[in-house]
């Protein structure tokens, strides 16, 4: 039977993976937010199985808001990606050290 | 039988689908991949009778926030083979670190799971339950402060997005409609009063 350590365990590894996604593709930007959407996924199964497992909505409200600021977090981050590439013709994480002084 | 048979098919693509998000060099497929991982992830909400966030992952998620994705990926021409050069170096610590952080918790969730004897599946739900009327009764009166807030949220998004990507090009010819519609007659025209003359 499909229990709650089931989609504990399917979360784990889900979030285990975007972080050595994380540690893997550092260069890319893109890449770091989509592993970074990866890791907002994982944790939203867990909320799921909580709220299914405790028969309590509130779980599946918080994924509700966690959706939405993931949201306008991936719109903002993208529109920086967007503005960082017109200016420096590059998005490698490795040539942002403007700011190293 | 066939709930778990469903759960454990599922999940296994699902797992698929994001090492291919992690090791593809091409941020096109790791889009797509990514895209892929959702709708699995949906499907594993549907069995845990989370029918309405289901719903919104793909509407919401996949349809405008994965567009979104590729969208700028495609947009942006971005260095393949860069990337690739980095692979080799940090491929051995990524992966062995995802090892330990997955044996840890995979330990920690069926030791407690053990103890806790959660093991018997989840609860059935009572007769003629519907998700999206239990979220909607939460939602619109103990959580209507934070959904006020998350639409504040969402204003935000708009306007940062906006306000970052406008570009404003030096030299364009463009109307300034406030001096349009303030001019005077008496900014235009000049009258000028002077005595008749005489036919030469």
């Amino acid at each position: 039977m499909i229990g709650l350590h089931h989609y504990l365990t399917v979360g784990a590894m889900l979030f285990v993976l975007s972080i050595a996604g994380i540690v893997i593709n550092r260069k890319n930007l893109i890449l770091l937010l989509m592993c970074i959407e990866l890791m907002l996924l994982a944790v939203n199964t867990n909320f799921i199985a909580f709220s299914r497992y405790l028969g309590d909505e509130t779980g599946q409200v918080f994924v509700f808001f966690i959706l939405t600021v993931a949201a306008a977090e991936a719109a903002i981050g993208l529109a920086i990606l967007v503005v960082l590439f017109r200016n420096r013709r590059s998005i490698a994480v490795q040539e942002l050290n403007t700011l190293k002084g | 039988m066939l709930h778990s048979i469903v759960f454990y098919v599922f999940a296994g693509i699902m797992f698929l689908g994001a090492l291919g998000v992690v090791f593809s060099r091409n941020p096109v497929h790791a889009v797509m991949f990514l895209v892929f991982t959702f709708f699995n992830a949906a499907i594993l909400w549907l069995l845990a009778e989370a029918e309405f966030l289901a719903i919104v992952l793909v509407l919401v998620y996949v349809g405008a926030v994965m567009v979104l994705f590729l969208f700028v990926v495609m947009m942006l021409e971005v260095d393949v083979e860069a990337a690739k050069r980095g692979l080799t170096r940090y491929a051995p610590l990524g992966v062995g670190l995802a090892l330990i952080m997955a044996f840890e918790l995979i330990n920690v969730i069926w030791l407690r799971g053990q103890m806790a004897n959660v093991d018997s599946g989840f609860k059935p739900n009572p007769e003629g339950y519907s998700n999206t009327e239990a979220l909607g009764a939460v939602l619109y009166t103990e959580h209507v402060y934070a959904f006020e807030i998350a639409a504040v949220i969402l204003l935000l998004a708009i306007i940062a997005a906006i306000t970052l990507t406008m570009r404003r090009r030096p030299g364009l010819k463009v109307q300034n409609i406030a001096k349009q519609v303030a001019v005077t007659a008496k900014d235009r025209i000049r009258v000028v009063k002077m005595d008749a003359e005489k036919k030469q």
